[in-house]
């Protein structure tokens, strides 16, 4: 991992290649075509945003980014290797994390054990450790432990660090999905909207957060409705609409941008 | 005095029964219990345990091949080997498909094996089964009490082997790894766990522990027969762990002595209160006493007597 200013630019020719592109990407739902030849590159080190209406696809394409959904057509490139025919647990060996537009967390364990279930390479995951190394075991999770209590602070949520994760609000578990891909050390991480449902002052400190993750190196592609924060961490948008991606740029720019305007008032045009 | 020793003798194979029973609910709940994987053919992993056993260790015979004659334990291992062999097959096959295929292909392994033993003549006697299956502790069965206290004590400890042995595997991030599947497999797989391969290690590891139980029964009985292994036995481990509570070893334990007794004091009280010519028709109160058992705790208590914990690790003494 390079150590880069934080909102670098996405995808312009630096000559650095980038840890994640696109080539005319496509998802065909029966007849509808959620993606539809979509290009996009984002350069390493770089905090990218993903716009759009609702409806516009960037879900779909996070999907097949993560793995979750097969792409119809096109070719995904993760750290220079094509990656479309992996299943989606490879991902994050391959350095890919992501989190989930409506929460997913696994309800009836406790927070701390989500968080570390993001831990990666952890012997006690394998059968035998359990039975002929159960000190190796035990001191792998101590420090596990300690990790995932910090990033439950990291979220504020360390004081419900032992509730299963049933308790938590629309909200709080936004944040535990982060911390628990946080966990996981990815090198770039997919975030699809961070911000909703958080509140304001917790916002704050997500942005803030997410800027010091990414001086120390952490690409971010983040879908995000909520413009404050995609025009206060992101350098470069990639706006879609209708499948398609319509233009990118600064956020200054393509907010100005007469085609968004007309996605984001008069229904999608193509 | 004749019927002190009786009673102990009774109780002591009662109470194996129950050890039996334990294991069988053990492992069904690493299947299902822990990782959610539906097995409704639990008669036919437990039929080709004991079916393997027999196999191995009884002496040479003309009635059915096999007969090597091994040591018992040998016996018992080669029946974990082949119960799991087998479902590791079965999940092999199904366990990318969809959940329901599971649950389809489990019914019909446990039809085809029961098919297979009364057919296979030459492999499995038919249904006249195989008798004189060695039994552990044999120059004692002269001695009823004796005889049942050692074998009570060699599936106590078996089955206490086994409820340790499988404590350390679920409390631990293996099976914290398997309940994440179970509950949020997407978002387990965006975390790097492939929900192919542990579900695959839990239902072999799950179907060698009900071969195992199959194994002892036989080594235990010394005969067996097709119709030891009808979907009965399938509906009674169900509800042992049902009853004691799912995604928990000691309620599985538990779930087997509770419905143990509850099946073997209904027999005997239909036995008290009925003419013998009605006896096979009061028999079903016995299936009717285990329902009625089994609803209460779902509309009471759906998670069993014992429920599954919110920390999953042993480790981080939660
Ligand atoms: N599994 C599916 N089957 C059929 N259509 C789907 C499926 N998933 C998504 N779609 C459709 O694809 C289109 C894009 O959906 P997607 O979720 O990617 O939008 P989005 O840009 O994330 O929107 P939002 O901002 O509301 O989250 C929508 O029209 C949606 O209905
Ligand atoms: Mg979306």
């Amino acid at each position: 991992m390079q150590d880069r200013p934080s909102g670098s630019t996405g995808t312009q020719a630096t000559g650095a290649s980038p840890i994640l592109s696109t080539l005319s990407l496509s998802k065909h739902f029966g007849g509808i075509a959620a993606v539809d030849g979509v290009s996009i590159s984002v350069q390493r080190g770089a905090i990218v945003g993903l716009i759009g209406p609702n409806g516009a696809g960037k879900t779909t394409m996070f999907d097949m980014l993560a793995g979750d959904l097969k792409p119809t057509a096109g070719e995904i490139r993760l750290q220079g290797r094509a990656v479309q025919a992996e299943p989606a647990h490879a991902r994050i060996r391959a350095g890919l994390g992501r989190t989930f537009q409506i929460p997913r967390p696994f309800a009836a364990m406790s927070l701390v054990e989500n968080v570390m279930l993001g831990k990666q390479g952890q012997s006690g995951e394998v059968i035998w450790p359990n039975w002929f190394r159960p000190g190796l075991v035990a001191a792998e999770e101590r420090r596990n432990f300690t990790e995932a209590m910090e990033l439950l602070e990291f979220v504020t949520l360390q004081h419900l660090a032992h509730e299963p994760a049933r308790v938590l609000s629309g909200g709080q578990r936004k944040l535990l999905e982060l911390a628990r891909v946080l966990m996981a050390k990815p090198e770039i991480v997919l975030l699809d909207e961070p911000a909703a449902g958080v509140n304001p002052s917790l916002l704050e400190i997500i942005i803030e957060r997410i800027g010091a993750l990414n001086s120390r190196g952490m690409t971010f592609l983040i879908i995000e409705h909520n413009m404050d924060l995609v025009s206060r961490l992101c350098r470069h948008v990639f706006v879609m609409a209708s499948g398609k991606l319509l233009v990118e740029g600064t956020p200054e720019t393509v907010v100005r941008d007469p085609d968004v305007i007309e996605a984001y008032l008069g229904g999608a045009k193509v | 005095m004749p019927d002190l020793l009786g009673l102990v003798a009774y109780g002591s194979f009662f109470l194996a029964i129950i050890g039996i029973n334990a294991i069988g609910c053990l492992g069904l709940n690493l299947q299902w219990g822990q990782t959610g994987l539906f097995n409704v053919g639990i008669a036919g992993f437990i039929a080709i345990g004991a079916y393997t056993s027999a196999l191995l260790t009884t002496p040479a015979t003309t009635d059915h091949i096999g007969g090597l004659h091994l040591p018992i334990l040998i016996g018992w291992l080669g029946a974990m080997i082949t119960s799991g062999l087998a479902s590791f097959l079965v999940g092999a096959a199904t366990l990318r498909l969809r959940s329901d295929y599971l649950a389809i292909t489990t019914f019909g392994v446990a039809v085809t094996v029961h098919l297979v033993t009364l057919n296979a003549q030459s492999l499995t006697g038919g249904s006249f089964g195989i008798a004189f299956i060695p039994r552990p502790f044999e120059t004692y069965a002269s001695q009823p009490a004796v005889f049942g206290l050692a074998n009570l004590a060699l599936i106590v400890a078996v089955v206490v082997v086994l409820y340790v042995g499988l404590e350390r595997l679920v409390r631990s991030p293996w099976g914290r790894v398997l309940r994440a599947i179970r509950e949020e497999e997407r978002a387990a797989a965006s975390l790097g766990k492939s929900a192919t391969r542990y579900r695959l290690q839990a239902f072999a590891l799950g179907g060698a522990i009900m071969g195992l139980s199959g194994a002892i029964h036989a080594s235990f009985i010394g005969f067996i027969a097709p119709d030891n292994y009808l979907s009965s036995v399938t509906f009674q481990i169900w509800t042992m762990l049902i009853v004691g509570g799912s995604g928990n070893n000691l309620g599985a334990i538990l779930g087997a002595a509770l419905i143990w007794t509850t099946w073997s004091a209904t027999g005997f009280f239909t036995g008290m209160v009925f003419p013998p010519e009605q006896q096979a028709r009061a028999a079903a109160l016995q299936i009717v006493a285990i329902g009625l058992i089994l609803s209460g705790t779902i509309v009471i208590r759906p998670r069993g007597l014992l429920g599954e914990r919110t920390t999953v690790s042993r480790h981080l003494n939660g």
